[in-house]
């Protein structure tokens, strides 16, 4: 089962070719294919009047240790910003996610990729991530329940939710148990 | 204490139900081994030596009587018929078989509990003073700001997988008996001149690998703003932590390396967006949750107590007992009172299932039907009426709970070590009830005077060793099992770590360096003097000299 996206609640095709740049090899030259593309943050910094002439949308994919506030001033126009987890553990990117949300005010499509499986799914979601690319091997279609592992919340996040003491009182329970 | 109301019980209740699918898929083959691993983990469930080991989160060490009795009755049905209490005012379960974990935490939720994030890379089990809201010593009751930091750091869903474990505690008493110089957040609740709330932050103190000291990055920060600054610190510590190295992926390696003042100049630059948000507490929650917290209805009595003066004044078992267990109260008339873990001889912070039972019927009978666990793993009743204290001894004493040794050197502090732990280089337990059973005469004991001990099975420290009196560390060397010594550790808020005074030591030698540590001590000590005091003093090559002598004995007997 190869990578299915996720976005809107639903799985769907995606659109993007994502464009890898190996170990050491030149952003300058690495090959831009027809169509949509996802491109490293050092590919855009290096070539971005080039991806912005073309008449194809264009996302930016951020590694951990790259900082959100370098596209600060491109916002507005990225189709896509794809944040990468190399590993499920590597929690960072719910921080970078957090910061593009709520501290750049970013609104367009924001993209977890890399080692991204459905338990991580209500997290993300939560942390501003609004499109998912399920890693190889795992079934989209089932991850989409998780989404809703939890109604009851405690704390504001960047999904705009309200701390508990912000929202609406809960209906008091009368003592026992 | 707390009551869960709705939200609160949706919470853990979506939890299970998660957690219940989590488990059908791995059993079913669809969540490998290595996926299954964060997930088990965050909702307390560890794979050890024998089996899965079950950690329950017990918020700032506060339980309802109901609640033990859930325990205990989980305890029979799922385990062996006991439970351990943790460092950590946790209860661990140590041989519950993994199919049975979702059911067992669903009888959890009924009573109000959880094991969410008692373990993995998050923000663990909030902890405080075992006798906060009844310490004479106390300036603010922490336990309404604990509970508001474990609804805020329950499930949050950017802080789930940060660097490493996340540790914080609360102390609001002059006396700090929640060891907060050595958390990764240690927050000092106080007033300020004008009588205002507030929170003293003191960051990156740590056992483990790298025993280091907290260090303070804020003098007062008003109390509404105790979410704001605490995320503040996460999102700093989860950008910039290390995740290289598991050894220093600690935040008190990134505040090491960064410098404090660094640190905190960070920390109050991502502040800046963040106070005065959504998340500043207002004062409505604040009140909402400390009405929780308010006073039992104690009834007015005097100081005095003629029945209970007599029954220490007849007994001698009953005042060397009242002398270690009894506890200054705010309240006249009243008294905290620890029911000991640590009987001679067997595994420290184990409680039976019918010793469960008896507590809850003591908690019942005599301290408003709650109870708290400390940090050294006993259990505190901590509103019991000074004439109730004799009648209360004579039952704890029949199940086992009235070892008169809290604050003594066989009220050992110990993880579970190598019978049980996967991680451990050594085994614990049976170093603690040998040290026992070498220092069971009740009169050498209450001689030698306060004396902390602690033993941690492996450098991850569950044991605390670095700030007890005498601290054991157990270590790996070509496969087999020894034991490090130091002397000269403390808790509170002089906290020192300890010094390590020669070699390791077989498990066969230890209770005899403890020994010879003791003679050391009492040769030295002036009228009055404690242990670490004397050790502070004198420096420990004194005790070295002792220690050569046994090293010679063992060798040459």
């Amino acid at each position: 089962m190869r990578s299915q996206l996720i976005r809107g609640h639903r799985v769907v095709e995606d659109e993007f070719a994502v464009v890898s740049l190996p170990e050491g090899a030149d952003p300058a030259s690495a090959p831009l294919p027809e169509g949509p593309v996802i491109v490293p943050l050092a590919v855009w910094s290096a070539r971005r009047e080039e991806l912005l002439s073309r008449e194809h949308a264009v996302g930016v994919q951020l590694s951990p240790t790259d900082v959100p506030s370098t596209l600060a001033e491109d916002l507005a126009r990225l189709a896509v910003v794809a944040v990468h987890f190399p590993k499920f553990a590597d929690g960072r990117g719910y921080s970078i996610a957090y910061q593009f949300r709520r501290r750049l005010g970013y609104r367009g499509e924001l993209r977890a990729v890399g080692d991204v499986q459905r338990d991580q799914l209500y997290y993300l979601s939560r942390s501003g991530f609004d499109a998912f690319l399920i890693k190889e091997g795992h079934d989209a279609q089932a991850a989409l329940a998780s989404l809703h592992d939890f109604n009851a919340t405690y704390q504001a996040a960047a999904d705009g939710r309200l701390p508990r003491f912000r929202a609406a009182p809960p209906a008091r329970e009368a003592a026992g148990g | 204490m707390y009551r869960y109301d709705s939200i609160d019980r949706q919470v853990v209740d979506e939890r299970v139900a998660q957690y219940r699918d989590q488990t059908r898929r791995f059993l079913a083959g669809e969540l490998s081994d290595d996926d299954f691993r964060p997930l088990r983990l965050q909702n307390g469930l560890y794979i050890q030596r024998q089996g899965p080991m079950l950690r329950v989160a017990i918020p700032y060490g506060m339980l309802s009587s109901t609640q033990l009795r859930r325990l205990a009755a989980i305890a029979r049905t799922y385990d062996r018929g006991y439970g351990h209490f943790t460092t950590r005012q946790n209860m661990q379960f140590n041989h519950p078989r993994l199919e049975d974990v979702p059911q067992i935490l669903a009888e959890l939720a009924e009573v109000e509990m959880h094991a969410i994030q008692t373990s993995g890379n998050c923000i663990r089990n909030t902890t405080t003073d075992q006798f906060a809201g009844v310490a004479p010593d106390e300036h603010v009751d922490p336990r309404a700001l604990a509970e508001i930091l474990r609804q805020w750091s329950t499930l949050h869903p950017e802080f789930a997988y940060l660097p490493r474990k996340f540790k914080i505690a609360f102390n609001g008493a002059d006396v700090d008996r929640a060891a907060t110089l050595v958390q990764d957040i240690g927050f000092w609740a106080v007033r300020d001149a004008r009588g205002e709330l507030g929170l003293k932050v003191i960051v990156g103190g740590g056992l483990g690998r790298t025993p280091i000291i907290g260090s303070v990055i804020r003098e007062f920060l008003p109390w509404q703003e105790m979410l704001t600054y605490t995320e503040a610190v996460l999102r700093v510590y989860n950008l910039h932590g290390r995740r290289d190295n598991l050894y220093k992926a600690r935040i008190k390696i990134l505040v090491k390396a960064l410098g404090p003042e660094e640190f905190a100049r960070q920390v109050e630059a991502e502040w800046q967006h963040l106070r005065g948000s959504e998340a500043t507490i207002p004062e409505h929650e604040l009140a909402r949750v400390s009405a929780f917290f308010a006073d039992p209805p104690y009834e007015s009595l005097s100081d005095e107590d003629a029945a209970y003066e007599k029954a220490v004044a007849d007994s001698r078992a009953f005042s060397l007992w009242a002398g270690r267990s009894v506890h200054a109260h705010k309240r006249p008339g009243y008294a905290a009172v620890t029911l000991s873990l640590k009987p001679h001889g067997l595994p420290p912070g184990d409680a039976s299932a019918d010793q469960m039972d008896v507590v809850v019927g003591l908690a019942d009978r005599y301290s408003f039907g709650e109870l708290r666990v400390t940090h050294e793993q006993n259990l505190v009743l901590a509103d019991v009426r000074k004439r109730d204290l004799h009648a209360l001894w004579l039952a704890a004493r029949e199940a086992g709970l009235a070892t008169p040794n809290r604050g003594l050197l066989t009220n050992i502090i110990c993880c579970p070590g190598g019978d049980f732990c996967s991680l451990a280089n050594a085994k614990s337990i049976p170093i603690a009830t040998a040290i026992q059973e070498k220092f069971d005469d009740l009169d050498w004991l209450h001689d030698i005077g306060e004396l902390d001990l602690n033993i941690s099975g492996c450098m991850n420290s569950c044991g605390h060793h670095h700030i007890g009196h005498i601290g054991i560390l157990g270590v790996d060397k070509h496969g087999s099992e020894w034991y490090q010594v130091s002397i000269g550790g403390r808790q509170g808020k002089d906290a020192a770590l300890g010094e390590v005074i020669g070699p390791s030591f077989a498990a066969t030698e230890v209770p005899g360096v403890i020994e010879k540590l003791v003679e050391t001590y009492v040769e030295h000590r002036r009228e009055g003097e404690l242990f670490v005091d004397t050790a502070q003093r004198i420096g420990i090559a004194p005790f070295k000299a002792g220690i050569h002598g046994v090293e010679r004995e063992i060798v040459h007997a």
